[in-house]
């Protein structure tokens, strides 16, 4: 081989979102990088398959908010077909038969909170005002690398300056209040604002995302600041649906990528990172084709890369250890069905806005930390908390008109079912917890499916290859957050192999489909190879 | 405590009508030609009703009808709710008598402003407190340790403003004896139907002028009262636009125009204690620990208080609604947040924020840059600003009692 074989400058493990936004920024900056997707398609959580005629789903991810605006600019997102739709509102259903929606429209918002209690109604505001006013500091620590504090270099001492300035802006009970929002359990945050159970249940949802905690869990009210930090167009703390579904981020990406020379291989798995002397050097697929490169940059998950990729013998002990305890538990499943009518909840009134939202079925605390208890004992919830949504009402590309695509998010859901590996026979006993609580609500449900994905962590594992089913490549908590994520010392995209790198979920800022990662780590890689950054803009003004 | 499952799925049907109406707005639209309405605490409410010019005459000239009901309702009772009530406000309510009003507001810990409003006495145990912000949550956990009952009451008590030189004669002319011995900050109750009335000589207008509160059962008829003895009197219906005006001749301010208020803000930085937005005057050192004192005081002593609330006579004629306010032309020095021509005073007339010395020991050498857009363009002006006292506009009929008949 040698000399006659093409050496990339970048060779990328990995065509997930955050690995394409890296690959973008990287081939726009005059480099020369090839991306390798171990699957027959791009996207790895950001994914839209068409796996019955006519349906596309969202196969993991489903709701965008979080994707940062400066990316989709950059690299002109919109001209590469990535459309960002906000919808509106949602609602938990109670079990005695009533409902608490949700709507975009502040009044409505608060008379619908007001049937429940008037205090709570009002309390929103406060709620509402007290959470913008966290993410309006963490917002721009997002496109940052994390400072290193123990580094003393010049630069990480100027961004720890930068981060004590913006904690400067605070009063003192602010700063009280930060730290024990960082720290706090969402349900002891809500009890602060909030008497009502089904107002509490609704919001502590996102405390509890993709995380192996219950709401109960300290830590759990970040987590809740992590989801509602995204915007659709500047409104913060809105959602909204890709068009086309999430795909089409990974669509749009794949496509910036290309137009700028870049080069995308499927179905290429990478069996190890290539070392010589120390330095990574390029990577070898499974079959044994070797693809070299001057630098090599993983978007697989913290522990795939660097306890499966990379030889042990090139890793210093106590960075393996630290990645071996990263903790990025699965707690998460997913049913994607295809419909062939709009399901009907006859709770719900007619001609409301909710039903376009997200629907959820939990109208408690209490039930929620039940369904947690599952998990810890090894168990899918008997009881599991859904987080439903049909964007075929707004997405008309996705179904045949008349016809829905439903993503149903459910948690909690175990990466080995009480010890052992998940057989397909649990798979479908556990879609069928999450089917017969919907029929419960949806007369005439079953009688709609004409097809239907169920994702365990199992299967998200063996597809996107995220470890355990974490859906983000590491849980967000405190511990592993800014200069602990994923590694302390290891938190700015660099590894202890010279030339490796890393820029997926595992990474600073963490989980979500937001580019951030990816973003942050091509910076850091143009920074090592003294090349401009000129084309990447920074984090929008918070004003 | 949550309502009972009856009562909510009665609620479910409010969002068929995401505004909510008042209860006089089947009259207000009958009478509105512009059509032309805004969202006042989730209320649909008039901007106008025929031509804002002419209704901010009838203020001045004749008599205004103005729809107040979208305004917050707080009704507090009980045994301590002297006690409550003096705590959570500014002023001294032991001071406050059965059958007065008091101009009011109240402060978080730090001494910020949470809102500004009227508190009327109805009877010694009895107090509605009526403000432009939403407060429930903070009245409900203040009033924790005291034997008191918060109880909003927005939604079921209709409120008109009936406000002009003319009002008095209208009232009389409805009926209402008794109403000439009202001086200005005194309530009294009348009978309607088979319910009362609360008239109070209160207003926003700087003028001679009532509100009047009853039960939303009694607002249409009550309104059409007040119609029928009007109309020798020039009696008309009017929206906020024209109202606006009139209040800022009377130096009012409004929460969330002229400052934003402590629970509202996002950000930090933007609270206003009351020193800084004038209302100084309210603040009552002599009575018990109230709300937001120490920190009050504290900054009186250190001289830390960051702004001051002036009003400005503007040279020309041009409104400077949201202008910068220079010192010597070059330094920023503050904001105006309320701006018009007054038509009674024949001065361009503004409220404005500044930050200390400036408007405090630093009072000269003003100026207000004027962006004023005309067919396209910008025309930039600067013009100098004066410090005047507030009201920009006195009405001796405003506090004549027995009042005037026009
Ligand atoms: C079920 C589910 C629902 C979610 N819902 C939402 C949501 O609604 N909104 C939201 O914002 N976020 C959501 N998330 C989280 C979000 O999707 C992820 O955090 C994000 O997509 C991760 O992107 P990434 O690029 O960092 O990594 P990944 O998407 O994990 O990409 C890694 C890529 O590397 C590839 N790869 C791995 N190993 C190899 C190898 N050896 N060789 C070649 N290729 C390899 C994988 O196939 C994959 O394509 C969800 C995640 C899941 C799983």
């Amino acid at each position: 081989m040698g000399s006659r074989m093409k050496r990339y400058d970048v060779v990328m493990i990995g065509g997930g979102h955050n690995g394409l936004v890296a690959a973008c920024y990287l081939q726009r900056a005059g480099l020369d990088v090839v991306v390798l997707e171990k699957n027959d398609w791009v996207g790895g959580a950001a994914t839209s398959r068409e796996l019955t005629p006519g349906f596309t789903y969202s196969n993991c991810s489903y709701v965008c908010s979080l994707f940062r605006p400066e990316i989709m600019r950059d690299l002109e997102l919109p001209e590469h077909g990535l459309q960002v739709v906000a919808y509106e509102g949602g609602a938990v259903f109670t079990r005695d038969g009533d409902y608490l929606a949700s709507y975009r429209d502040h009044d409505s918002h608060r008379r619908e909170f007001a049937r429940w209690s008037k205090r709570d109604a009002e309390a929103y505001d406060r709620y509402a005002r007290d959470v913008t006013r966290q993410c309006r500091f963490i917002q721009p620590l997002l496109m940052r690398t994390a400072p290193d504090p123990f580094s003393f270099r010049p630069r990480d001492i100027s961004e720890l300056i930068h981060l004590a300035r913006k904690f400067g802006e605070f009063t003192p009970s602010q700063i009280a209040q930060t730290l024990r929002f960082w720290t706090m359990s969402i349900s002891d945050f809500l009890d602060e604002y909030f008497e009502t159970d089904v107002i509490k249940a609704y919001l502590a949802l996102s405390g509890i995302i993709g995380t192996a905690l219950g709401p109960m869990s300290p830590g759990t009210a970040y987590v809740l600041l992590h989801h509602y930090m995204g915007e659709v167009d500047g409104s913060v703390g809105a959602w909204g649906y890709a068009r086309g579904g999430m795909g089409a981020v990974s669509r749009a990406l794949a496509s910036s990528f290309q137009a700028w020379g870049g080069t995308i291989r499927i179905g290429a798995d990478v069996e190890k990172v290539l070392t010589r002397n120390g330095e990574a050097a390029g990577v070898v697929l499974c079959g044994g084709e070797e693809v070299l490169g001057k630098l090599v940059v993983s978007n697989a998950d913290v522990k795939r890369t660097f306890l499966k990729l990379v030889d042990e013998q090139d890793l210093p002990d106590t960075f393996l250890h630290r990645v071996r305890h990263f903790k990025m538990r699965g707690s998460s499943g997913k049913l994607n069905i295809a419909l062939d009518s709009l399901p009907e909840f006859p709770a719900l009134p007619a001609g409301s806005s909710c039903i376009r939202g997200d629907l959820h079925f939990t109208d408690s605390v209490e039930r929620m930390e039940r369904a947690y208890d599952d998990w810890k004992a090894g168990r899918w919830s008997a009881d599991p908390f859904v987080d439903m949504v049909i964007p075929t009402q707004l997405d008309p590309t996705m179904a045949p008109p008349g016809k829905h695509f439903m993503s149903c998010f459910v948690q909690y859901c175990p990466p080995k079912v009480e010890g052992r590996d998940w057989t397909d026979a649990d798979r479908d006993a556990f879609a069928e917890t999450v089917i017969s609580q919907i029929a419960e609500y949806s007369p005439g449900f079953r009688e709609r499916i004409v097809h239907m994905e169920v994702r365990t962590p199992r299967e998200i594992e063996e597809e996107v290859g995220l470890t355990e089913g974490n859906i983000f490549q590491g849980e967000l908590t405190f511990d592993q957050l800014l200069f602990n994520r994923p590694v302390p010392g290891y938190a700015q995209y660099r590894s202890p192999v010279k030339g490796l790198y890393l820029c997926g979920s595992s990474t600073h800022p963490g989980g979500g489909v937001m580019g951030a990662p990816g973003r942050n780590a091509a910076a850091e890689i143009l920074r090592d190879l003294r090349l401009g950054t000129k084309h990447m803009s920074q984090a929008h003004d918070v004003i | 405590m949550t309502p009972g499952l009856a009562a909510r799925l009665a609620g479910q049907k409010h969002i068929a009508t995401p505004r909510r109406e008042t209860p006089f707005h089947p009259r207000l639209k009958e009478l509105s030609e512009t059509n032309d309405w805004y969202t006042w605490a989730g209320c649909k409410a008039p901007h106008s009703i025929f031509d804002t010019e002419l209704e901010y005459f009838c203020i001045r000239s004749q008599a205004a009808l103005f729809d107040i009901s979208p305004m917050m309702k707080y009704r507090i009772t009980g045994p301590d709710a002297e006690r409550y009530l003096n705590r959570l406000t500014l002023r001294d309510v032991r001071k406050l008598a059965v059958g007065r009003v008091q101009y009011t507001a109240w402060c978080d810990d730090h001494g910020h402003v949470l809102d500004d409003g009227t508190l009327f006495r109805l009877d010694a145990d009895d107090f509605r407190l009526c403000c432009q912000e939403r407060h429930l949550p903070w009245l409900l956990d203040s009033a924790i340790g005291f034997s008191v009952t918060v109880e909003e009451e927005t939604e079921v008590i209709a409120g008109l403003a009936l406000q002009g030189p003319t009002s008095f004669s209208i009232l009389q002319a409805a009926g209402f004896a008794g109403v000439d011995a009202l001086k200005p900050f005194q309530l009294a109750r009348f009978p309607h139907e088979d319910a009362e009335v609360t008239i109070s000589r209160t207003g926003f207008t700087g003028d001679l002028g009532y509100e009047l509160f009853v039960p939303v059962g009694k607002a249409l008829s009550l309104w059409d009262r007040l119609w029928t003895a009007g109309r020798l009197h020039g009696l008309k219906a009017i929206g906020y636009d024209a109202l606006n005006r009139a209040r800022i001749e009377a130096g009012f301010i409004v929460a969330n125009a002229d400052f934003v208020t402590a629970e509202g803000a996002l950000r930090t930085d933007r609270g206003r204690m009351p020193d800084e937005i004038g209302l100084d005057w309210l603040v009552d050192t002599e009575k018990p620990f109230f709300n937001g004192r120490d920190a009050i005081l504290r900054a009186r002593e250190r001289r830390t208080l960051k702004h001051i609330l002036v009003g400005l006579e503007i040279e020309g004629n041009i409104p400077a609604e949201h202008a910068i306010v220079y010192h010597r032309g070059k330094r920023e020095v503050g904001l105006v947040t309320a701006a018009i021509w007054s038509p009674l005073a024949k001065r361009n007339i503004a409220i404005a924020s500044l930050e200390r010395p400036f408007g405090e020991r630093i009072a000269d050498d003003l100026c207000v840059e004027i962006y004023a857009m005309r067919e396209l363009q910008y025309r930039k002006l600067m013009k100098r600003a004066k410090i005047v006292p507030r009201p920009f506009v006195r009405l001796d009929r405003r506090t004549f009692t027995p009042p005037g008949r026009f």
